[in-house]
């Protein structure tokens, strides 16, 4: 199954960001110049990104990088969901600054304990990083200790943004999971609907 | 904000969920000059983020109750989990109801004389029945004329019902082969757009909250109250009611505000509308010289009688996908045993249409993730069904809302205390409606059942009772009008009116209490 960008957009309209904050065309290749990305000259990571609050592409490749973990095989198109989901999620300021923070935490645990960065180990080993912080058996908590931290603003966000689209909730046989705002038809069907003849939704906010 | 009590205010009404929402609108429309007081906030902002407190763990509460102004004993047989059957805030309780709108039956208004159990309603059926039909219209109440065993009623519902869930099918072939007659159930929620509200547009949270506002809120109400003249203090917690010498007339209504600052509203007329629990609380806590057991409580019965439906519930597995968890509500309900009279307790049967875990709720609890989780989900999602069922429980004296001294709340106040078990008649009659339930899944051939029967029941968060109406002033609080015996300007709405309670979600009737209760206000205020 492929996760889309419009499959971001429909979980991040169900949350209440929609019209100007997140677009289609926001998500042209960044830049260094257009993100703030990575490195300093002092070689700090993680900055505040640029003018329009993109979060540092560190950030993204660090959340995109636990979504392929955390989401199963079969999903493709994970790095244009997730990047899709974080940039949007980050507008909102109550959000921004700890996801920013969880995410940079994490690399800097990778990079400590594994040389490299979060993004850059191989799969099996960014899975086991996870778990060997606890974080699987971490209650998700916003401000808790680190490995609280990273199982609220990294695996729960991602799990919500999966489980919660159409897409990935196709996945588990409901079209239109819980959070999404997929209609008022679904629950009268006895089998889930063609995708490729249906409007998923997302951008009704009722 | 200004949280200064009004100039010559008509009413002052206590608490703006729909007994208070409803009343005030009535009235301010009507030209009176209307004050509400409200304990809790205005949930003002997008409904998302109260969405979002629901379903991810660790943002707490998306209604913000359980601390230190809401701390509450439970001292009865069976704990009474307060905090999670109300919310304080502008809409009260209808912020996280789940929106089930019916009408007690005509049976409900004369259990005593028909059966000998519980107490008679001053009033029938039909002296409420236009008060029904003025409730569903201001609710926009989804419904169809499909129930055979509903009381008579004159009018089609505002908006069509919503159709039948695929797992409802799936419940109709069991029924029909059982003779168990399946029906459509009002909804106090939008098929279509009515009153500048959307329609359902399928979130699936109804309860705790509709971020989309398809089901209604008493929201609703107050605003329209504000907008014809009406002034709603948030946060303004009364505390006292203060009466006149001869003890005849209620005078003000003492409130704190979060500053500290303690006002008084003075009114002509005041209305209690802040529900079974603290509708009693602050008669109690109004106590005086002339009133030493609490304002209008000279019968005692101020407190007694608490009563609540109780849940009766079984579900199991089935070999076939059943489609669960699209939607929040329900779509089918059976009616057809709650007339019977062995046992007399009301029962309605529910079939519902979120059985099971919903796979984002349980994606979030899991201690994995991956393929992992995945092989978890495919196993915990999409094969589940489940009946509910509402059991009436008679009232008791010994059931009762009080306080307790001991314990006091941050402004120094004694909290309620509930007094509540579950009685033997309504543990018979939980055994009935699992009987009944138990046809129906074993016609199903549902596996790995499980069963909420009188062992696990617990309570649907109806407070009702408290503060009963009757004729007789030894026995009762209220009059037939909702009129405090003892106090000639002291009104009050809500569920804790009722005498009994049926086994049908309570909130319609409190509506139509309500606007029945305007209307008599109304015309004391010449």
């Amino acid at each position: 199954m492929r996760l889309t960008r419009r499959d971001a957009l429909a979980v991040l309209a169900g949350l209440g960001v929609t019209g100007g904050a997140v677009s289609l065309t926001q998500f042209d290749p960044p830049t260094a110049e257009s993100t703030g990305e990575g490195r300093g000259s002092d070689g700090e990571r993680g900055g505040d990104g640029d003018a329009d609050d993109t979060p540092p592409t560190a950030v993204r490749e660090t959340m995109v990088a636990a979504g392929e973990v955390v989401y199963p095989s079969a999903a493709e198109g994970v790095s244009e969901f997730v990047e899709t989901y974080v940039v949007g999620r980050t507008r909102d300021d109550s959000r921004r600054a700890a996801m920013v923070d969880a995410a940079t935490e994490l690399d800097d645990v990778a990079r400590d304990w594994e040389g490299a960065a979060f993004a850059d180990l191989p799969a099996d080993d960014r899975d086991r990083l996870l778990r060997e912080l606890g974080v699987d058996a971490a209650d998700p908590v916003p401000d808790g200790t680190l490995s609280e931290r990273l199982r609220f603003h990294v695996v729960n966000e991602l799990l919500y943004a999966f489980y919660a689209s159409p897409t990935g909730g196709r996945l588990v046989g409901i079209e239109n999971p819980i959070g999404h705002p997929g209609g008022a038809e679904s629950y009268r069907r006895a089998t889930m609907d063609d995708p490729e003849t249906t409007d998923s939704g997302g951008e009704g906010d009722g | 904000m200004d949280r200064s009590s009004v100039a010559d205010a008509d009413v002052c009404i206590v608490g703006a969920g729909p007994a208070g929402g409803l009343v005030a609108h009535r009235l301010a429309e009507s030209g009176a000059t209307v004050v509400v007081l409200e304990a809790g906030p205005r949930f003002d902002g997008d409904r998302r983020e109260q969405l979002e407190q629901h379903v991810r763990p660790g943002l707490g509460g998306p209604w913000e109750m359980g601390g230190p102004r809401d701390a509450f004993s439970s001292t009865g047989e069976s704990f009474y989990p307060l905090n999670a059957a109300r919310v304080k805030g502008v809409g009260g309780s209808t912020l996280h109801w789940q929106g089930m709108v019916m009408r007690l039956h005509e049976r409900d208004f004369e259990l005593d004389a028909r059966h000998g159990v519980g107490a008679d309603w001053p009033i029938g059926y039909d002296d409420l029945r236009p008060y029904y039909a003025a409730a569903e219209r201001e609710f926009g109440v989804a419904g169809a004329a499909d129930n055979p065993y509903a009381p008579p009623r004159d009018e089609p519902y505002p908006l069509p019902a919503f159709r039948p869930s695929h797992s409802d099918s799936i419940f109709a072939e069991a029924c029909e082969r059982l003779g168990i007659d399946m029906h459509s159930v009002g909804n106090a929620r939008n098929s279509e757009p009515y009153d500048d509200r959307s329609p359902c547009v399928g979130y699936g949270t109804c309860k705790p909250v509709c971020p989309s506002g398809a089901k209604y809120t008493a929201e609703s109400h107050v605003e329209k109250a504000e907008a014809a003249g009406a002034r709603v203090i948030d946060r303004a917690r009364v505390r006292r009611l203060e009466h006149d010498e001869a003890g005849e007339r209620v005078v003000a209504a003492a409130y704190t505000t979060p500053d500290g600052e303690t006002h008084r509203q003075e009114a002509t007329q005041f209305v209690l509308a802040c529900g079974g629990v603290e509708n009693v609380r602050l008669l109690l806590l109004s106590d005086s010289d002339r009133y030493p057991d609490g304002l209008a409580n000279s019968s005692g019965a101020v407190g007694r009688y608490f009563m609540d439906h109780l849940f009766a519930g079984m579900g199991g597995r089935l070999d076939r996908p059943t489609r669960q968890n699209h939607v929040g509500f329900n779509t089918s309900e059976c009616h057809q045993f709650y007339d019977d009279a062995d046992p007399v307790n009301g029962l309605k049967l529910e079939f519902l249409n979120y059985a099971g875990p919903s796979p984002v709720i349980d994606a979030l609890h899991a201690d994995t993730w991956g393929d992992d989780l995945l092989d978890q989900l495919d196993e915990s999602y999409g094969t589940h069904v489940s009946m509910g069922a509402l059991v009436e429980q008679l009232p008791r004296e010994d059931n009762y809302v009080g306080l307790d001294r001991e314990t006091t709340d941050d402004l120094g106040d004694p909290v309620p205390e509930i007094h509540w078990s579950v009685d033997e008649q309504t543990e018979a009659a939980l055994s009935r409606a699992n009987e009944i339930q138990a046809r129906v899944l074993d016609d199903l051939g549902v596996e790995d059942r499980w069963t909420v029967g009188p062992d696990e029941t617990g309570p649907a968060y109806h407070h009702m009772g408290t503060t009963r109406m009757g004729d007789d002033p030894e026995s009762s609080v209220v009059d037939a009008e909702c009129r405090a015996h003892d106090l000639d300007n002291l009104w009050i709405s809500g569920s804790s009116v009722f005498p009994t309670g049926g086994a049908m979600n309570p909130t319609l009737t409190i509506a139509a209490l309500s606007l029945r209760l305007a209307e008599s206000l109304r015309a004391t205020l010449g």
